[in-house]
């Protein structure tokens, strides 16, 4: 640091920016009332969180004043400033915009009880009022949104002002009570496996949420396992970071054994729900994966992708369904999986061919155009006589491997079998992603044509990201045919890209481990296109939350929520300041260097 | 961070391109295989075309003659009034993709990426339209005012789209402009999508219907030997009002002076005085507006609206502006009327007489495949581009 | 080694480059000045192939390099550095060398997959020049800085790395366009020692765009002199600085005596 940055860290960031909490407040207001019109409080309200005191109903409004209070307060410490230190303005900030979020509240429970919009707008409706209301006069109802409000609102802008420590202590407590409350349905499954029911009786309510006591519970454990444990993990964790090379790549070996074997017996303590549940992940996260080969890697964004998954699906059920219209050899499984993957990469080749050159949001589009010309097809009553048109194709058998069969009626073995084809593709990117094909890649994803100056051939490379990506997506629709026993165009809608590609983007492009997070997260409790994940009740909300997750991910975190290790390893901070071109300083590192 | 992105806008203004228009520039390369198999793919759409052409004169000759019985044996061929009858039908979707095609191709224009939610700003539009026609109809207006509550209709539709498109410039576009180009394009999908859901969520999943349109709005009428329903002429007739107002403000209002030098470089035109970011807006809101009209046009043609509406027209506006030359305004308009023909006509001139069942299913595909074969045979569309160097790489 | 022939190319009408005569022989060091505009980066865009010229002839050691891919060029043996640094700055500074040497490596998707000895062996030997090529310019580019992406890099360090992935493609002829450009001082007066370890070290013969007179002078066996497409003058520095056309070209003022001058871009 030089002399003249020093006196500038003296400067402290200005106080309170009030426009920006009334913008703030306008914004939370506009939310609440959308969230309340779209119909969220009502529709979630029988899934309740902590019976009876809250449900995902009311949640679904609560969070609004305390997220957006605590996103309006916090600033951005220039470089050279200090933060300046937080005090009751900003609590007052925090209540501001709670205020305004529930003012929107308010304001619409008036305007409901005055006038009848129910025509257009569907969720205009007096239920929604008495909920909003608590079933009580719409003055005591305002009061009680007003008081909501203000309370969350300042509680938001404390989060500035609170110590460090104690916040992200509430944030565990508060995010662990809501996470065992939304994974009620697998827990409960997986306590079942080890004869735990007792513990998941005295946590959960009968008919669904948590019961005071066992959000308590919750609540005390939440605070009490990082207290014991947390500074330990830390210390084997650094420990681990500090070892040899050597020995530190057979630590990693022994846990990655250790967490593939509690994978594979995982499976048996599960319930029929859970495995189905991990199964349709799994499905996502081979998708995924393919996925993320060709828009992570290569930057290809190809919004055609489900016409792979379709190739799949349906090569699969015309070559082992006895009741395929056309031909029907009635292969088994394992051998009508050479013949699909072959037969989608080539269909990879086909589409990609004639795209690779174009530019890449013509790229986009025309995939998508590719995509719904593959559906159509499919749904056409010109090829019915190969793939069934709408009727689809019925009694696919299930996979035979000897010791039983694998279909859909026993979700166990296709969770499995979901599981070692995820191992393949998991094992195949990485790979790949190492070598010299995945260099070719990111170097074209960055600048395709410096990549191309410096000796990559960006034809061949990146028609090879849609081959690998085809044959990824096409074991999940080997898999997914056989899982299902039929199978439809509607299975095939572009909508499963889109899907697909959120999960890429959410759990960070061109990152492994996230877009397997990615697709646990979002799929499994949101659900997929047409599979139901833990928060079935969301099942009419969750396209509107991926297209909003979509948006609110490019715009705040493009690279994803899960960090990318290999990427961020290295990145000290200090290293960031050696950016002398940009700041205007000599570069400290040739300084050192030539004196 | 990123240094690829940061692409130096050389001090020369036409020779220091150091970004080479590889997609452009003529090779006269050492052919690869995937030109190999590109040439295939352009010879095969051609043959398909030169045969269903052939087999469908062979039909119209005799149904009956081995030619036109070879390939599709129940051939019948179609009459004149048949054939005049799908062109206009043609024609009239194709005057509204072009409509929505010019808010395509101007913000393509401008800003150099596609906003693939233009569609629901065409969405919106209908959706709107069809809550004030039937809130009028309701309060008796719709039949006995109906001039005027299609004005008023019209204005709100194209207010609510609008204000649709202006504000998703400013939430979800401006923030991101200058990041890579994916970054926008990605969050566009995001915006349509959550656009989509909007609608369902608020009004609800199903199908909605327009009030009936009075008899002498719809009946045929003939003009120039052609029968058309009064909806389609009141559509041609709007396309074509709407693209004359445009075509005014662009080329002779300052407004459109401002929109074309901020087409051309955004930092030149700063530079020149220019208000980029007012510009930039402007060029939604009047893209937003054209989405609008589109949208009561659709109300009119088919009468029903889902959420899904905007999807499939705005795929194939999309289509139609790169048809047409994408930044060319014109060009979107006529890329439109031709694919508007082109779904229209080609099932039945091309695929029927090939023996292809089921075709009327098949329209949306041929439409896909009309711009994948114009982007493989002219890439810069029928009428050329009109885009800056900084665009086209 | 290198010899252009009426090399023309024209954008919209206008004539970027005509009658371009260029002729390099294996070893030298020749410089291309002129002053902005005058197509030296389109005389470059034209060599690696990203720019076809309307007419005329490129011909690298016997072959000509017309109608080629920049991969193919490259893999030939020419390489070359960009005027505004386009570094893949979200891949490591190490990637960014490894990947440089794609066209002269071989193993494909089975390789990596099931980890060959020639694979193994491979990514080795790409590793093993990667850094032999970063440990030319010292200490900058390696040891801890080999696992950062290349957006910490700082601008001088960034040009750096960028003549290292040139080096690392194993090119015989090198071009640099303005390799010095936005260096201070000392720092490009170290570039250009190393631009000549380049050619005594490394045997690549180069071809350098440069506006910094001192770089020029000091480096170079002959200079070539453009202005609006065309060649106005060729030799060694101490004739082409005399040349009254040169001098006329650069508004008038004697080459050279204002060194700094050039160095100031927009």
């Amino acid at each position: 640091m030089t002399a003249t940055s020093e006196n500038l860290s003296m400067v402290e960031t200005p106080g309170v920016a009030w426009r920006k909490q009334i913008r703030f407040a306008l914004i939370g207001a506009l939310s609440t009332a959308f969230i309340a019109l779209a119909g969220m409080p009502v529709g979630l309200d029988g899934r309740s969180i902590i019976q009876p005191v809250l449900s995902m109903g009311f949640l679904s409004l609560l969070w609004v004043p305390f997220v957006l209070a605590t996103i309006a307060g916090s600033e951005v410490v220039l470089e050279g400033m200090t933060a300046r230190t937080r005090d009751s303005k900003d609590l007052l900030a925090g209540g501001i915009v709670g205020l305004g979020s529930a003012g929107g509240l308010v304001l619409l429970m008036v305007l409901i009880q005055n006038f009848n919009l129910r025509d257009p707008l569907v969720n205009w409706s007096p239920q929604l009022l008495n909920l909003l209301s608590f079933n009580r006069s719409l003055a005591v109802g305002g009061l009680l949104w007003v008081l909501l409000g203000l309370i969350l609102g300042v509680f938001g802008g404390a989060m500035h002002v609170l110590p460090k420590k104690l916040c992200s202590r509430i944030r565990t407590v508060v995010l662990s009570v809501f996470a065992v409350s939304v994974l009620e349905t697998f827990l409960t499954d997986l306590l079942e496996g080890f004869r735990l029911e007792v513990l998941t009786d005295f946590v959960y309510y009968k008919r669904g949420g948590l019961e005071v006591g066992g959000a308590l519970l919750v609540a005390a454990l939440a605070l009490l396992i990082p207290l014991l444990v947390g500074t330990r993990i830390r210390d084997v964790k650094k420990q681990v970071v500090d070892l040899p090379a050597e020995e530190r790549k057979r630590v990693n070996l022994i846990l990655l054994a250790v967490s593939a074997a509690l994978l594979l017996v995982l499976p048996f303590f599960l319930g029929k729900i859970a495995n189905e549940l991990l199964a349709n992940v799994g499905l996502f996260v081979l998708l995924a994966l393919g996925l993320n080969v060709v828009v992570g890697l290569a930057g290809i964004l190809d919004l055609g992708y489900v016409a792979f998954f379709a190739v799949g699906g349906y090569t699969t059920a015309v070559l082992t369904s006895p009741n395929s219209p056309g031909f029907s050899p009635e292969l088994p499984w394992p051998i009508a999986l050479i013949v699909v993957v072959v037969l989608t990469g080539i269909v990879g080749l086909f589409i990609g061919a004639p795209v690779i050159r174009m530019r890449g949001d013509y790229l986009a589009i025309v995939t998508l155009g590719f995509g719904e010309i593959i559906r159509l097809l499919f749904l056409s009553d010109w090829l019915s006589g190969w793939f069934g048109g709408a009727q689809g194709i019925t009694n696919i058998p299930g996979v035979d491997v000897g010791i039983g069969t694998v279909k859909g009626t026993d979700p166990r073995s296709v969770f499995l079998l979901v599981l070692v084809f995820c191992a393949i593709a998991i094992y195949v990117s990485w790979r790949l992603e190492n070598s010299r094909l995945g260099r070719a890649w990111m170097a074209i994803r960055e600048d395709e044509d410096v990549a191309e100056a410096m000796g990559v051939n960006t034809t061949n490379t990146k028609l090879m990201a849609f081959v690998v990506g085809a044959v990824l997506a096409s074991f999940s629709g080997a898999i997914f045919s056989a899982k299902v026993g039929s199978i439809f165009p509607t299975s095939f809608l572009m909508l499963v890209s889109i899907i697909i590609l959120v999960v890429v983007i959410v759990g960070g492009m061109g990152n492994i481990a996230g877009v397997i997070v990615g697709a646990l997260v979002l799929i499994g409790v949101l659900g997929g296109p047409k599979q139901p994940g833990l928060l079935q009740e969301f099942s009419q909300f969750k396209l509107l939350i991926y297209g909003a997750l979509l948006v609110w991910m490019m715009l705040k975190r493009p690279e994803g929520l899960v960090p990318n290790v290999r990427r961020t390893r290295e990145l000290h901070q200090d290293e960031f300041l050696q950016d002398a071109w940009l700041k205007g300083e000599i570069d400290t590192g040739d300084q050192e260097e030539l004196s | 961070m990123h240094l690829g992105g940061l692409r130096c806008n050389s001090t020369t203004v036409t020779l220091g391109t150091d970004v080479a228009t590889t997609h452009d520039a003529k090779r006269i390369s050492r052919v690869l295989w995937v030109d190999r198999f590109l040439t295939f793919i352009r010879l095969a759409f051609v043959v398909v075309i030169a045969v269903g052409l052939f087999a469908f004169i062979a039909q119209q000759i005799d149904p009956q003659n081995p030619l036109a019985r070879w390939l599709n044996p129940d051939a019948t061929g179609l009459t004149a009034p048949q054939f005049k009858g799908l062109l206009v039908t043609g024609l009239a979707q194709g005057a509204m993709y072009g409509l929505i095609a010019l808010g395509y191709s101007m913000v393509y224009g401008v800003l150099g990426f596609i906003n693939f939610a233009h569609g629901e700003v065409f969405m919106a539009g209908a959706m709107s339209g069809m809550i004030t026609s039937n809130k009028l109809a309701d309060a008796g207006l719709w039949e006995d005012a109906f001039l005027f509550c299609l004005a008023f209709v019209v204005i709100t539709s194209i207010l609510i789209s609008t204000a649709v498109a202006v504000i998703m410039e400013r939430i979800a576009y401006r923030p991101l402009r200058g990041a890579p180009r994916l970054i926008p394009l990605i969050t566009s999908i995001g915006v349509s999508f959550f656009l989509q859901n909007v609608s369902v969520v608020l009004l609800g999943p199903g199908a909605k219907s327009y009030p009936s349109l009075p008899t002498w709005l719809s009946q045929k009428r003939s003009l120039l030997g052609f029968e058309i329903e009064g909806t389609k002429l009141v559509v041609l007739l709007t396309a074509a009002v709407s693209m004359a107002g445009l075509w005014f403000l662009v080329e002779r209002t300052k407004t459109g002076k401002a929109m074309r030098a901020v087409a051309e470089d955004k930092e030149i035109a700063a530079l020149m005085g220019i208000d980029v970011n007012r510009t930039i807006v402007t060029t939604f809101a009047v893209g937003g507006a054209m989405a609008g009209v589109a949208g009561i046009l659709w109300g009119i043609l088919f009468r029903s609206v889902i959420h899904t509406t905007g999807f499939l027209p705005g795929i194939k506006a999309f289509s139609a502006a790169v048809v047409g030359g994408i930044g060319n305004l014109g060009g979107a308009m006529a890329g439109g009327l031709s694919l508007g023909a082109a779904e229209a006509t080609a099932p039945l001139v091309l695929l029927e007489p090939l023996g292809v069942d089921g075709v009327s299913q098949l329209r949306d595909a041929v439409a896909f495949a009309v711009l994948i074969f114009v982007l493989l045979v002219r890439p810069s569309g029928l009428f050329g581009e009109r885009l800056s160097e900084d665009d086209r790489a | 080694m290198l010899q252009i022939t009426d090399l023309s190319v024209t954008f919209g009408g206008l004539h970027a480059l005509k009658d371009l005569q260029f002729e390099v022989d294996e070893g030298e060091i020749v410089s291309v000045i002129g002053p902005n505009g005058a197509g030296k980066t389109t005389f470059f865009n034209m060599i690696s192939g990203m720019v076809t010229p309307t007419a005329g002839d490129i011909v690298f050691e016997g072959e000509s390099l017309l109608g080629l891919d920049p991969s193919q060029v490259t893999e030939r043996g020419i390489a070359r550095t960009f005027q505004n640094v386009r570094l893949f700055a979200n891949m490591t500074i190490l990637e960014n060398v490894m990947v440089a040497q794609h066209c002269r490596t071989d193993q494909r998707v089975f390789g990596a997959l099931f980890q060959t000895q020639a694979f193994k062996a491979e990514e080795d030997a790409i590793r093993k020049y990667g850094e032999e090529v970063l440990s030319f310019f010292g200490s900058r580019l390696v040891g801890y800085r080999l696992d950062q992406p290349a957006s910490v890099l700082s601008y001088a360090n960034r040009r750096r790395l960028e003549i290292a992935r040139a080096m690392a493609t194993r090119p015989r002829l090198l071009l640099l366009d303005e390799p010095v450009a936005g260096m201070n001082p000392r720092e490009s007066a170290e570039l250009t020692e190393l631009i000549g370890r380049l050619r005594s070290e490394w045997g690549f013969t180069i071809v350098m765009i440069e506006h910094d007179m001192s770089v020029v002078r000091d480096v170079s066996d002959r200079v070539v002199v453009l202005d609006h497409g065309e060649t106005i003058a060729q030799g060694p520095y101490s004739q082409v600085a005399n040349d009254p056309k040169v001098i006329e070209a650069y508004l008038g003022r004697p080459v050279g005596s204002e060194q700094t001058d050039e160095e100031v871009r927009p």
